[in-house]
């Protein structure tokens, strides 16, 4: 029997939602030729076909992935998930095709299309996490840390884990502009939770002077003579400066 | 003075040291603890000058009872000096490191009063930074030469990295730049911090909650271009480092004129960052791509080849190694094609164990071909309309502002140039 493939598939947005999809595709043999979360635009004249989270099938759907394929390959899916690559979830569902039909070697075909969008996009997913362990700046009110970043991709849930074992004791928030979500972490409980809009109460005297002491060292540690613009923008592009405390204006207090 | 003053010049003083690296040990966060670090270290800034800012690098005090000529902190030199309060500058770490700024501390010092009085200094501003404020964050420390055994080791056991700079790449250089350090005061230490290190993993085997000596190992650096050493010196001397004291990077500091002396360059030479560069890529081809210091340069070629890298430069010179086969040749034979890096030849091995790799696999994989398309054959075919004499291989191998440098030495004859351009060639590729 051969797949329908002049369907589109509309779905909540999640990573359970999007197993879903890849429960219908297989059990009502259809090959969508998009799948459209609700807050995209639809660039379709049909109307997609609207398909239900239900946790229970997404839970079979994941034990299935690493049962049949590997847990290296759902994680793979799960950090392409989180990525901002346009049409993701259609390559993790061709991804998961190819790797129900192969297995687990399926992760080592770097030369097929479906495995190379799959992976590029989680190499870089993973490099911007990477960097925001290093670029994410947090300040202090009243003994709580927040930060606020603008990523491209959905990295929050990576990056929270590092910072959460990094500071054990403190309180902190973390805010992504980008996607509208928060990770708090407060009297050891965690959550990540969606925040609309986020503002931050001015620094206080001291929070103030340790961003001085910060910009202060900042400018001395370069070495004139040495000075490389190009260099420097190589590695830490203009789109990180905004959040960035060595680049945003403070006024002396000392 | 207060404590912005006090950084600006302890921080200015200390900008020379290059190591910035966090890297070199795990080690997990824990409940009533601050600070985690990550084997391959985090950079959290890049200053002007492009370099990465990992760690908050500042010296303790740069009131030094020496007089190295190369060294702005110099007893003679009329600078402003500062020395930190140990209490002072663990709160001021723990600050930034709340703030996510820095990965940890680089803490080194001059020589205040004595060399055991300034290690002493260091060891308190340590151990209040692990013991009052529980960090498990990274701390490089300099070893001070000339200190009691007994402090040295106690900073060890405070700190994740410990570095001694060679200073100099020989011992005549050090002699005439440096008349109150000698290479045995240097080594000396060295030697002694790994036989610490040494010790200390027999005593974990013994005691599992044995206090970790230097756990990301130790490093060292010199400067370049003050003194008339060549490369080729200068990479044996690293290689046997490497071998000999277990050093975990060997940095070099492009020699930036900041004192006057008659022994010294003078004021106006340009910093040798090219060459610093190319150091730096011949040291790692030491260290993850198996080269020996033989194969890169000798005695009748004991400089690098500013116009193309030392790897470029190896495969040039050896061209009848090349070209190798994609999809058989081993991982080793992978690394050494210019253009292939670990990241690349890793993905080349997994992938072909599952299929036969042609030109544009590589490209859909990731694996950059621009220089790596003239040294490779993907079942047996080279990339099509690609030159296969090292001489041609070259003019396509030079970046825009190689061939620029080529042509203008060109244009001042300091190559003889015969019609087909074959002497620049051999100059180039060393072969002269």
């Amino acid at each position: 029997m051969s797949y329908r493939t002049d369907i589109a598939y509309l779905y909540d947005g999640t990573f359970h939602g999007l197993l879903c999809c890849v429960h219908e595709s297989y059990y009502k043999k259809e090959l969508p030729f998009a799948i459209y979360n609700y807050e995209e635009e639809q660039e379709t004249l049909f109307t997609p076909k609207e398909i239900l989270t239900d946790p229970d099938v997404a839970g079979r759907v994941e034990t299935s992935i690493v049962n049949k394929i590997s847990k290296d390959a759902l994680q793979l899916v799960y950090l392409c998930f989180l990525s901002s690559m346009k049409g993701r979830e259609l390559a993790i569902l061709h991804f998961l095709r190819l790797g129900y039909k192969v297995g687990s070697p399926v992760i080592d075909m770097l030369t097929h299309d479906a495995v190379a969008k799959v992976t590029n996009a989680v190499r870089n997913v993973q490099g911007e996490a990477h960097v925001y362990k290093g670029f994410l700046r947090f300040s202090e009110f009243d003994g709580a840390l927040a930060a606020v970043f603008e990523p491209k991709n959905f990295i929050l849930p990576i990056v929270a884990p590092h910072f959460c074992d990094r500071m054990p004791d403190e309180h902190f928030l973390i805010y992504d502009k980008t996607h509208k979500h928060a990770f708090i972490q407060q009297n050891g409980e965690k959550s990540l939770i969606p925040i609309d809009n986020l503002e931050l109460p001015e620094a206080c005297t001291e929070e103030k002077m340790y961003r001085e002491l910060w910009k202060r060292f900042y400018d001395t540690i370069a070495i004139e003579g040495r000075k490389n613009p190009k260099l420097r923008m190589g590695n830490l592009p203009k789109r990180f400066w905004s959040h960035l405390t060595e680049f945003t204006e403070t006024k002396t207090t000392m | 003075m207060g404590v912005l003053d006090k950084l600006t010049i302890l921080s200015d003083a200390a900008k020379y040291d290059v190591a910035c690296t966090s890297s070199g040990v795990e080690r997990k966060g824990e409940a009533g603890s601050l600070g985690n670090t990550l084997k391959g270290g985090i950079c959290h800034s890049f200053s002007a000058d492009g370099r990465c800012i990992a760690l908050l690098k500042v010296l303790l005090s740069n009131a030094c009872v020496y007089d190295c000529n190369y060294c702005v902190n110099r007893r003679s030199n009329d600078v402003k000096r500062a020395t930190f309060i140990p209490t002072e500058l663990a709160e001021l770490m723990i600050g930034f490191y709340r703030r996510n700024y820095i990965e940890g501390l680089f803490l080194s010092s001059a020589v205040v009063k004595n060399p055991d009085y300034t290690c002493e200094q260091m060891i308190e501003t340590l151990s209040l930074i692990r013991n009052h404020y529980r960090f498990r964050g990274y701390i490089h420390v300099k070893a001070i030469p000339g200190a009691d055994d007994r402090l040295l080791t106690a900073l060890g056991l405070l700190a994740d990295r410990m570095s001694i700079n060679l200073e100099l790449p020989s011992h005549d250089s050090l002699k005439l730049l440096a008349p109150d350090k000698s290479r045995e005061s240097i080594l000396q230490p060295m030697g002694k911090i790994k036989l610490g290190i040494n010790e200390n993993k027999t005593d974990i085997v013994r005691y599992r909650n044995a206090p970790k000596f230097v756990p990301a190992g130790q490093s060292t650096q010199m400067i370049i271009g003050a003194t008339p050493e060549t490369d080729y010196q200068i990479i044996n001397l690293s290689a046997a480092l490497y071998k000999k004291y277990d050093l975990k990077r060997v940095f070099y500091s492009a020699y930036m004129p900041v004192v006057e002396s008659r022994n010294l360059p003078a004021l106006d030479t340009k910093p040798q960052l090219l060459r610093e560069h190319r150091l730096y890529q011949a040291d790692w081809l030491l260290r993850f791509y198996h080269f020996d210091a033989a194969e890169l340069l000798d005695e009748k070629n004991p400089n690098f080849n500013p116009l193309i890298d030392p790897k470029c430069n190896w495969a040039l010179n050896n061209y009848d190694e090349f070209p190798i086969e994609v999809n058989t040749a081993p991982y080793e034979t992978l690394l050494r094609v210019p253009g292939l890096g670990v990241k690349s030849a890793e993905k080349i091995m997994r992938a072909r164990r599952l299929t036969t790799l042609d030109f544009d696999d590589l490209k859909k994989m990731g694996v950059v071909l621009k220089r790596a398309q003239y040294f490779l054959t993907c079942k047996g075919r080279a990339m099509l309309g690609l030159p296969n004499n090292p001489e041609s291989i070259l003019w396509g191998l030079l970046s825009q502002r190689s061939a620029e440098m080529a042509r203008s030495a060109e244009q001042l004859s300091i190559f003889h140039m015969d019609s087909n351009g074959e002497e620049l060639v051999k100059c180039l590729t060393g072969q002269i």
